[in-house]
């Protein structure tokens, strides 16, 4: 009913339009055309100039309404970088977004057709263009040179006592795998990969650095000011780590590891403070389209003190015990007090 | 051949079209000759103008509809179920049904209106008529590259009805995405079809592509040397160098993805466990693909965008009643950005694990781009400067488009820092970017070039009040639309995501995104509005009496007002100036077929 509404509104809105511009163009054809176009060139002048005030007054406002619900300060000593460069360009650009919407709208409205005026035949100016061709390669080389800089350094080798964290996309989560004590992810090869047989990750289970590698889902734990170096790869199809607080991003593709470091400089307790909200978490996005459940591929990133961390990682088994049961020393413990359940089973008899 | 030499001395380009023409007019005209199978370029302009135009409303009214699920996520529109069946169950659109969605919204936009739409149109309609020629160097390759673009049209079309429905992988395909089979419904017969109609689509634009260069190489009147052409045609020049060069690849591309699909190549696939299921391939490369799609996808944003900066030169020049500003640097800045064009493609791919080293070569190369490109806008600026400007809604369109170009490119400016494009990449921030830069800019320049040569189209004017009311409505409403849009992109929310509300990152702009669903639907109205103006006009519009209805100096207007199969009654005019003598010693205009005259000042 009410769709059928709007598409009668609309539709009585068209008609009514529609015959107004008829009739305006008879009476355009009765009053003489040359005095009707004059007019509507007056009106669309002043529209023009109309436009440029009210649309720079609503630049203006726009930012004042939404600049607050942008991100806030980063939580990475990258995303400090990177933040830093926007701003840089958006300053440059704005200056040139001002000058040149002024220019393309005065002139337009200055300009406008008038009896009075004839125009200037002024068909070039070498001296002109070489300015505006120096002046636009000049800011840009500013732009390229702090924006090159910024990227070696973000792109540049982590750190050698950076921590390492594997992560995997699939459809449609994230799985995360920690090194464990000795600080090498064991080898891996995505034909092993068998979830129901504790191997999700597809661990080579001969290579000893596997034993103490730790497998979680979901939540990614990493320790503040420590810088994290990101091993990123992808199970099915491509996916990609979006750290948007961290202003940190890359691709997980299947078959070609990719990685990225970062130092998170906030842990997620302080973040709660600064933003005043008491649900806050970092969240990882995927950011690449991978199917349907794309937008709901979320994972939640905790920034932690290093004891916090360690009490943490110290909570999780590693894979190789949950998938070699009888090589783990927690369950052979069980088995050793074996008869306890058998007596247990007695006595359930006996009753 | 002698016949013809005989009758136009001097010219040695045109004696077959000559032969042609007489050979025409003995012959009566059947319907199918005429408007189906035609070989006169005006019509095969009209046919991808108007198959273009129905496309448009297909695409555009897909952005509607996933418009209303970004803007109302919680709401049911039991209308929707009613026509789209299980693809909207509840009334609510379903994540395959909004990837599907999104997926052809793009590719019937970027390629069937605005690539075959806007320079199909206007390559066929303007080449021959501006340079001074009867008709393309090739009508029998002209018309198939129409028709291949009709057959690329119904395949494309019927995937939309099939079960599994269309292809639903974003309108670059990706691998191992588009691949599997077991990655989504989209990803199965959807994206065979797709493909297919790709190649076919890549067939019909290098058939027209080849032919409107060698038309504008070969077929200029007597007197129009190639610093004389007007501003379009250099534009449609370059953006069918563009093309031949570059659609090959992605023909390659498709090809390649559809040997993965079926055949059991492992070119773009390794290492991939898909649902639990181990698939046997390895060594191939995920990467490769979109090396081989951006080596098109960029220079196709190009592709898209030179036709429109050329009929906004044309447009604004004749306008303004004054010479364009710097026509050769204009000429030059276009070159120069066909150039770039091929050598930035990885700036899509900053964040692919891509070598630092590389990516930091292609910051430079992007960012060069900007040099040419603010050249172009300072001199359509100069051409405003002192002029008398006329704001017919041609005008309008084309200072739209200035002003759009403006601001879509010095976004482009922060995508094209590898450093900045961490963090946006991905993200709203570049959809807004490219919907204004590219998509409405170019909608602009094709409006433009539709209100302009439209009465040597149909001989007769759109309603000009529909056309004010249609610019203005476009104009404000691709703002509300698109500006707001980069705030969100710079709170980092990825594109794609059809429901924020599961995160609390992103979620902060319900009301923003109502807002940009509303006013897209009032711009789509306003847009069917036009079409209906369109429409109408051909056949009940006011009749164009005057044959250079705005004063312009170029060929076309020497034309009758409709123009038969070749153009020119008689002979082909002369050419002995370049086209922009607006405005020159007093007078308002000198048409290209005028001969300098003694006293005449030179510039």
């Amino acid at each position: 009913m009410q769709t059928l509404f709007i598409v009668a509104i609309l539709t009585l809105g068209f008609l009514i339009t529609f015959q107004i511009a008829k009739a305006s163009e008879y009476v355009a054809v009765l009053r003489g055309e040359e005095r009707a176009r004059k007019q509507s060139n007056r009106i669309n002048g002043f529209m023009l100039l109309a436009f440029l005030i009210i649309g720079l007054i609503g630049v203006y406002y726009c930012n004042e309404k939404l600049k607050g619900k942008i991100l806030g300060a980063p939580a990475s000593d990258h995303g400090v970088l990177v933040d830093r460069m926007l701003y840089i360009t958006l300053g440059l650009t704005f200056i040139v977004f001002i000058i040149t919407q002024v220019a393309l709208f005065w002139f337009c409205y200055k300009y406008q057709e008038s009896d009075k005026r004839k125009a200037y035949y002024y068909p070039h100016n070498n001296k002109l263009e070489v300015i505006w061709t120096v002046i636009p390669a000049i800011a840009l080389t500013i732009l390229v040179g702090f924006g090159i800089f910024y990227w070696f350094k973000i792109t540049s080798n982590a750190p050698k006592d950076a921590m390492v964290v594997e992560v995997v996309g699939k459809q449609f989560g994230w799985e995360f795998r920690y090194p464990g004590k000795d600080g090498i992810l064991g080898k891996k090869y995505f034909k092993n990969v068998d979830a129901e047989g504790g191997n999700p990750a597809g661990q080579i289970w001969d290579d000893p650095a596997n034993h103490d590698d730790v497998f979680v889902e979901q939540e990614m734990h990493l320790v503040v000011n420590k810088p994290v170096k990101l091993v990123i790869g992808a199970k099915d199809v491509i996916h990609d780590v979006g750290l948007a607080h961290f202003r940190m991003k890359m691709d997980a593709v299947p078959g070609t590891p990719t990685t990225m470091w970062f130092t998170p400089t906030k842990t997620t307790k302080q973040m709660r403070e600064e933003t005043g909200n008491p649900d806050f978490v970092y969240e990882l996005s995927c950011d690449q389209m991978c199917g349907r459940g794309h937008f709901s591929m979320r994972g939640v990133v905790v920034v932690e003190t290093q004891a916090e961390f360690d009490a943490w990682l110290a909570s999780k088994k590693p894979q190789y015990l949950t998938a070699h049961p009888d090589k783990d020393p927690s369950v052979k413990k069980d088995t050793a007090s074996a008869p306890k359940p058998i007596a247990a089973a007695l006595n359930v008899k006996g009753n | 051949m002698s016949e013809a030499l005989h009758v136009h001395p001097g010219t040695t380009a045109l004696p077959d079209v000559h032969h042609d023409e007489h050979h025409h007019a003995h012959h009566k005209e059947t319907f199918i000759s005429k408007y189906v199978f035609s070989m006169d370029h005006k019509t095969i302009g009209k046919q991808f103008l108007i198959t273009g135009i129905v496309w448009a409303i297909i695409g555009g009214l897909f952005s509607v509809l996933f418009r209303l699920q970004l803007g109302y996520p919680d709401q049911s529109f039991p209308i929707l179920e009613t026509v789209f069946g299980k693809g909207a169950k509840g009334g609510q659109i379903t994540p395959e049904f909004y990837y599907a969605l999104v997926t052809m919204h793009g590719t019937v936009l970027v390629f069937f209106v605005l690539t075959a739409g806007l320079s199909g149109t206007f390559a066929n309609l303007l080449i021959p008529l501006q340079i001074g020629a009867r008709d393309m160097a090739s009508p029998m390759l002209n018309m198939l590259s129409y028709w291949f673009f009709f057959l690329a049209s119904i395949v494309m079309l019927s995937s939309l009805f099939i079960q599994t429905g269309p292809a639903a992988g974003g309108w670059t395909m990706y691998p191992p995405l588009s691949a599997l089979r077991q990655a989504g419904d989209g990803s199965k017969l959807g994206t065979d079809l797709w493909l297919v109609s790709m190649a076919l689509f890549i067939v019909s634009s290098l058939l027209g592509g080849l032919n409107y260069i060698s038309t504008i190489l070969n077929l200029r009147t007597k007197g129009m040397s190639m610093t004389r052409l007007p501003l379009p045609i250099w534009a449609m020049f370059f953006t069918a160098v563009l093309g031949v060069l570059s659609f090959p690849v992605l023909l390659s591309g498709a090809i390649l993805l559809l040997f993965d699909r079926n055949l059991g190549t492992s070119f773009f696939l390794s290492d991939i466990v898909v649902n639990g299921e181990i698939l046997p391939n390895e060594g191939g490369s995920a990467i490769l693909f979109q090396h081989l799609f951006w080596f098109l996808g960029h220079p196709e944003v190009y592709i898209i965008l030179l036709p429109a900066m050329g009929m906004v030169s044309e447009i604004l020049s004749v306008n303004s009643r004054k010479p364009i500003f710097g026509y050769m640097a204009m000429l030059g800045s276009l070159f120069a950005i066909c150039i770039l064009a091929f050598l930035v493609w990885a700036h899509h791919m900053f964040v692919t694990g891509l070598n630092p080293f590389l990516g930091s070569v292609f910051v430079l190369l992007t960012l060069l781009i900007a040099v040419p490109s603010a050249i172009k806008v300072f001199n359509w600026l100069t051409t405003l400067w002192r002029g008398n400007i006329r704001f017919t809604p041609a005008t309008l369109f084309a200072v739209g488009f200035v002003s759009l170009f403006i601001s879509g490119g010095l976004t482009g400016i922060f995508l094209g820092n590898s450093t900045i494009d961490i963090h946006l990449h991905d993200t709203m921030f570049v959809v807004a970017h490219f919907h204004i830069v590219m998509g409405v800019a170019s909608f602009f320049g094709m409006f433009a070039g539709v209100y302009h040569w439209f009465p040597k189209m149909f001989g007769r004017y759109l309603n000009s009040t529909l056309g004010y009311i249609h610019f203005w409505v476009t104009m404000i409403g691709a703002y509300l639309i698109f500006w707001p849009m980069h705030y969100q992109g710079l709170a980092g929310t990825p594109r794609r995501y059809l429901d924020k509300r599961g995160w609390s990152s992103f979620n902060g702009f319900p009301e923003l995104d109502k807002m940009i669903t509303i006013v897209s639907i009032i711009v789509f109205a306003v847009q069917l509005m036009f079409v209906f103006n369109f429409f109408y006009s051909i056949f009940k519009g006011r009749k164009v009496t005057n044959p250079n209805p705005w004063g312009a100096n170029t060929l076309e207007w020497t034309t009758p007002i409709q123009p038969g199969h070749g153009n020119w009654e008689g002979e082909i005019p002369e050419v002995y100036r370049w086209p922009y003598d607006y405005a020159k010693d007093g007078r308002d205009f000198i048409p290209q077929t005028e001969p300098v005259g003694e006293n005449e000042s030179k510039h």
